[in-house]
């Protein structure tokens, strides 16, 4: 990973938003004092190293009628985890799908996978066609839903001087 | 609350899922698609935005790729000191997210730090700060997402 002072210039200015116009480049790179042709490639190659993801918006779930989040986990088989964790996160309503270590005695889960739906109830019907899917593969499960956002603050890249 | 929302402000957060180019211009295509203007564009996401029915219009960064340490953390905190252990785990600045669950394991939070020493270090002074376990869930691996919300 090679990112240059400029390159952490870009995506410090570019990581709270693009400015909502029809050239936003062309004004974020005259802030930063570069020509709008020097910011599109730095971003492009950003894009292509893995850094940059997409450009675009994401859309809010909570405003969006999408008010249960229920994080469904799982204790499933070592051997069989990485090829069903591939499917459980091409399921169509999974947003998040990730394998982690287990904490025993306090955490027997190896698989997570986030379910957002209109009610618990649908996020619980949703967790059921996981468990069909892992079917004998998987030793037990919980969802535990999320009942307060405590803190929220964009994953930033902090300044050196920070 | 479900909003009603026109075909145009579905449509407009549907594509908004999908990759913008990576040109002078970047609504043009979608404005061409959508038989409007760059401007009537642009207008109708700012109004979606600032509804709050967007967040941020922008790059999505890989927030691992650009360097820098993240875990997914728990605690099992006794109900009577709840508010007393999230005041203390709040004020790290290396604390991002922070999620009440329903569960033993109540409190759900994610460590953002400059290195992977730096995340045990910090949940090493949480516990101290707070007399309680810190369970740390790194994530091992990823798998591939399909997902979108229909709007």
């Amino acid at each position: 990973m090679t990112l240059d002072p400029k390159d952490r210039t870009i995506v410090e200015a570019t990581q709270a938003g693009l400015p909502l116009v029809p050239t936003p480049f062309a004004v974020v790179a005259e802030n930063l004092g570069l020509t709008e042709a020097d910011l599109i490639g730095r971003l492009q190659r950003l894009k292509e190293l893995g850094v940059i993801r997409r450009i675009g918006a994401a859309p809010n779930h909570y405003r969006l009628g999408m008010n249960a989040n229920g994080m469904t986990v799982w204790d499933v088989d070592d051997a069989a985890v990485d090829d069903l964790g591939e499917k459980v996160g091409a399921l169509p309503f999974v947003t998040h799908c990730y394998r982690r270590p287990r904490a025993m005695p306090d955490w027997p889960y190896n698989l997570f996978a986030m379910v957002h739906g209109e009610t618990r109830e649908e996020v619980m019907a949703k967790q059921a066609e996981i468990a069909s899917l892992l079917a004998d593969a998987c030793r037990a499960s919980d969802v535990l839903f999320s009942t307060r956002i405590l803190k929220k603050t964009g994953m930033r890249l902090r300044g050196k001087e920070a | 609350m479900t909003l009603k929302l026109s075909e145009l402000d579905r449509t407009l957060i549907n594509r908004l899922q999908d990759d913008l180019p990576l040109v002078p211009h970047p609504f043009s295509a979608l404005a061409g698609e959508l038989g409007l203007s760059e401007e009537d564009v642009v207008g109708r996401i700012r109004r979606l935005r600032d509804d709050g029915l967007l967040t941020r219009f922008g790059p999505f960064f890989d927030a691992e790729a650009l360097g820098g340490a993240f875990c997914l953390c728990a605690m099992a905190v006794p109900v009577e000191r709840f508010e007393e252990v999230l005041t203390k785990v709040n004020a790290y600045p290396e604390v991002a997210h922070n999620y009440e669950r329903s569960h033993r394991l109540n409190m759900w939070f994610v460590l953002a730090t400059e290195s992977q020493a730096a995340i045990s270090a910090t949940a090493a002074q949480i516990e101290r700060d707070t007399g309680l376990k810190v369970l740390l869930f790194p994530k091992e691996r990823e798998f591939f997402i399909g997902f979108r919300v229909n709007a």
